[in-house]
């Protein structure tokens, strides 16, 4: 199973790849999301995923009855999931204010809107230039 | 001797403050120091004539086996003398040439500090720590020549010494460690005292090319000497100090303190030969353009500093005796020429010698100061200068076509001093620029001072036999050498040569205001050869360091990550392919239900529909589909917290989406591109998802390490009396993460909040508000 999950998770990120490299910010923004799904599911196939055997202590017993599925990946993707969040929600509200100020959403545009602070100017009589 | 470096250090912090204090009178209080260092390696003299050498270690890095080790010997004394005795005038001087300057309290610090690591350069016996003194004299040397860094050529000129000293300093860095590899030891008397271990050695030839790229970089030899003319953007007190008689003779220090060790080869002669020779030839031919005094002196000095390396590489006891005679003989008539060309843009107000005439009388001290130090430089006797050159002579008796050049150099030697000592002062009308007034005693006292003591030691050269010039000899040579040092050898062959070059001197003397226009008519402003390359090399080193940062770090968000994405995926892949990591990977995908099939296609449908989407509800809808797909995915295989999760971050992103989609323009998503850039985003894109998808695949077919999930598993309930060990595994063991967790949303929500208000205030000042209230993204689900 770990095979065709793996083939799943290429899928995703080849898709988050693209969208990342894209010049609309949405479409970047977009390929974040998925990258960040991606990339979970990444970890919880590494954890090698088993079916129907949550990681629970029955009750009467002090440990898990048998083997259960992997805490460990689990509890990392939880705080994995809900960073990814905390991001995806910045960049969106970054994403509207951007265009608030600049007026687009393409890359190329903001490069050129957004213009480098001039040179000083070096005169050469040791004052810089305004 | 550790003590005398560590105090000129010491006075060198000291002095800001002391010269504020004393004001005009600073440079002869401070002078005192010099002075006294003189007096204390003086005190070495009878010992050195005894043939002793004095040894001092103390131990610096014992683990890396460093250890500060000094050495005085003839070679040593030599240079520390000189260092010390033309620092005290100088700091004399400089306190009366720098008058009434804003940053004089600057300056007497890195004069100071440079005194010190010159000194820690000749003193030391290790070669780790000449190069960091070696080092401290580029640094302070940088600083000295830009000292008057409101101009740009002043700066352009440190910059460029720096450039080219420390690019020598850092080959001479290799070659020490090859010689401290080869003989076990960085202690250079031990080093050197083995010619055959190094020669022997098949790292010799490369050791030499190192330690000789430092030393003649440092010494400013052709194909470096364009450095040194430059270097006179510095402050007259400087130019004497450095670039006559001290730094620029470092070079010098060190071949004649590895002749022993490294010298006798052919490789050794023909380098240095060719070296010395060329810089002997380019300074006299280029000096003939000059008519700023302080620029025509730095050939001069190019000439002196050839001449020395020459004898150097020819190595032969006659050889090695010029050397060191000529080495302390230049010391004492260059200082005072180049502090006597700096009286008298001080007190003139021009370094053109064809602006100048007739100053002997406003500055009759000065004068004979010039005229003492120039006839030692012109190489006529009775000067110290004159047995130096005679000497010179005669050790390059078996090399003919060097002792030619040596002897047209020593020629245009000639002329330079009656341009710079001779014309400017003689004549009965004065003509200068400004209203001339005679030079303060600050200014004459150094220069005359020393260039008596040429004066001196030319009637009696014997006087610096015992004590100076046979240990130095000694020193470079590796074994005791005897012989006696006369002013008037007799009617020799060498005797004939200097009449000779005395003839062709003053036959250019009479040529000059006819040669030099039209010399400089003709190659004025010609930029050839190094000087075009040095030009060249900084100019394609800064091209390529912009177009590289411009195509690394774009401003371009798109281009800058594709650059990241595609670096990142061919070098994680060509090491894993080349690591064999992907090897044998089975690639049969293996369904046990079918349902788990349809929900995979059901994804990879979903990521397809995304990133081909026009329309923005469609691509946010395709990304829910993904995510709830995930969040499927989950609930199959037994994570009920992170599926539950998953759907509620899933809801609110669609919800945020939503309301930041509104106030975005409609419009399709997927502007118009050039299908190159398509295509390659594209491959990027696949090549890394294959990427991904083949390193999971090889990570999942080794076995598992379970022993920190067995630890959880055994003591989620008994230590911390929970069930769901996923949530113990959070809000216990991993606890200050999960508040580190919170912390990061905390500060996005305040983040997300602030620009939400900030967009609000806008719009409410442009229209009338949309009341549009913008929900609080805050708060972990978990």
């Amino acid at each position: 199973m770990e095979v065709v999950l793996a083939l799943v998770v290429g899928v995703i990120i080849a898709g988050a790849l693209y969208l990342v490299m894209q010049r609309n910010l949405l479409r970047f923004v977009f390929g974040l999301i998925l990258l960040s799904g991606g990339v979970n599911l990444l970890l919880f196939t590494a954890g090698r995923p088993i079916r129907g055997a949550p990681p629970l202590v029955p009750y009467g017993l002090s440990e898990p009855a048998g083997a259960v599925a992997n805490a460990l990946p689990q509890a990392l993707i939880l705080t994995a999931i809900v960073i990814g969040f905390g991001l995806t929600a910045f960049a969106l509200v970054l994403l509207l204010r951007a265009y608030e100020r600049l007026g687009t959403l393409s890359t190329d545009e903001l490069t050129a809107r957004v213009a480098e602070p001039r040179p000083i100017a070096d005169r050469g009589d040791g004052e810089v230039a305004p | 001797m550790l003590t005398s470096v560590l105090l000129a250090f010491a006075v060198a912090l000291a002095a800001p403050s002391l010269a504020a204090r004393l004001g005009a009178r600073a440079g002869w209080v401070l002078a005192i120091l010099p002075a006294g260092l003189t007096a204390y390696y003086a005190s070495f003299l009878p010992r050195l004539a005894a043939g002793e050498v004095v040894d001092q270690r103390v131990a610096w890095v014992p683990q890396l086996g460093v250890e500060l080790a000094f050495r005085m010997d003839g070679l040593a004394a030599v240079f520390a003398l000189m260092i010390a005795g033309i620092g005290t005038a100088v700091t004399i001087y400089a306190g009366g040439y720098l008058a009434g300057d804003r940053q004089l309290p600057r300056f007497y610090p890195l004069l100071f500090s440079f005194m010190a690591a010159m000194l820690g350069v000749v003193l030391t016996d290790d070669l780790i720590t000449l190069f960091v003194f070696w080092e401290l004299t580029s640094l302070t040397s940088y600083f000295l020549i830009g000292y008057k860094h409101e101009y740009e050529d002043s700066r352009a000129s440190a910059l460029q010494a720096l450039l080219v000293t420390g690019t020598g300093a850092l080959a001479m860095l290799g070659g020490f460690l090859l010689l401290g590899q080869i003989a076990g030891t960085y202690r250079i008397s031990t080093i050197v005292a083995d010619p055959a271990l190094l020669q022997a050695s098949p790292w010799y030839v490369a050791a030499v090319l190192l330690v000789a790229a430092g030393a003649l970089t440092k010494s400013a030899q052709w194909p470096f000497h364009f450095w040194l003319p430059n270097a006179m953007a510095a402050p007259t007190p400087v130019s004497a100090y450095l670039h006559s008689a001290t730094m620029v003779k470092a070079g010098v220090y060190l071949l004649a303190r590895m002749a022993p060790g490294l010298g006798g080869t052919p490789l050794w002669f023909g380098l240095l030969a060719l070296a010395g020779g060329a810089t002997i030839l380019a300074a006299a031919a280029l000096a003939l353009l000059q008519r700023d005094s302080k620029r025509l002196l730095a050939y001069s000095t190019l000439i002196a500093l050839g001449t020395l390396v020459l004898l150097i590489g020819v190595g032969t006891p006659e050889a090695i005796k010029a050397m060191v005679v000529f080495l302390f003989a230049h010391s004492l008539y260059k200082a005072p020429l180049f502090m006597v060309a700096g009286a008298v843009d001080h007190e003139a107000g021009t370094r053109d010698v064809t602006r100048l005439r007739g100053l002997g009388r406003a500055m009759p001290v000065t004068w004979a100061a010039a005229l003492l130090a120039g006839i030692s430089a012109a190489g006529l006797p009775p000067m110290l200068g004159f047995v130096g050159k005679e000497l010179a002579y005669e050790g390059l008796f078996e090399t003919p076509w060097l002792l030619a050049a040596l002897i047209a150099a020593s020629a245009v030697m000639l002329l330079i001093v009656v341009l710079v000592a001779w014309r400017p002062f003689a004549g009965r009308t004065l003509q200068v620029p400004r209203a001339v007034h005679g030079a303060p005693p600050s200014l004459w006292v150094g220069p005359l001072a020393i260039a008596l003591l040429g004066t001196l030691f030319g009637f009696a050269p014997a006087l610096l036999q015992d004590g100076l010039m046979r240990p130095a000899a000694a020193a470079v040579l590796g074994s005791p050498y005897a012989f006696d040092l006369y002013l008037w050898h007799g009617l020799t062959l060498a005797l004939g040569l200097s009449v000779l070059t005395v003839v062709i001197g003053f036959g250019l003397v009479l040529a000059w205001p006819r040669l030099h226009p039209a010399l400089v008519a003709r190659f004025g402003e010609v930029r050839v050869g190094p000087v075009a390359a040095y030009a060249g090399l900084l100019k394609g080193l800064v091209a390529v360091a912009t177009a590289q940062t411009r195509f690394l770090q774009s401003d371009d968000l798109r281009h800058h990550l594709t650059v990241i994405v595609a670096f990142a995926v061919a070098l994680t892949g060509t090491v894993g392919i080349a690591s064999g990591a992907f090897a044998g990977l089975a690639l049969a995908p293996v369904f046990e239900y079918a349902y788990e099939a349809v929900l995979l296609a059901v994804i990879v449908v979903g990521v397809a529909s995304a990133v081909r989407a026009h329309s923005r509800m469609v691509a946010i809808t395709s990304l829910g589909v993904v995510g709830l797909g995930i969040a499927l995915l989950f609930v199959l295989f037994a994570a009920p917290d992170l599926a539950i999760t998953q759907f509620l971050v899933e809801t609110l992103v669609v919800i945020i989406a939503a309301l930041v989609l509104v106030r975005l323009p409609s419009g399709t998503l997927r502007a118009p591109d050039n299908g190159g850039v398509r295509r390659l985003a594209g491959t990027i894109a696949v090549l890394g998802g294959a990427l991904f998808a083949g390193l999971l695949m090889a990570v999942t077919s080794y076995p598992l390490d379970r022993t920190l999930t067995a630890f959880y598993e055994a003591a989620s309930y008994p230590e911390a009396n929970g069930r769901n060990i996923v949530n113990v595994v959070l809000v216990d063991f991993r606890g200050i993460d999960t508040l580190g967790e919170i912390t990061v949303l905390a500060v996005a929500a305040t983040g997300v909040f602030a620009l939400l208000r900030r967009a609000r205030a806008k719009r409410a000042d442009a229209t009338t508000g949309s009341g549009n209230a913008a929900a609080d993204q805050g708060g972990p689900p978990s």
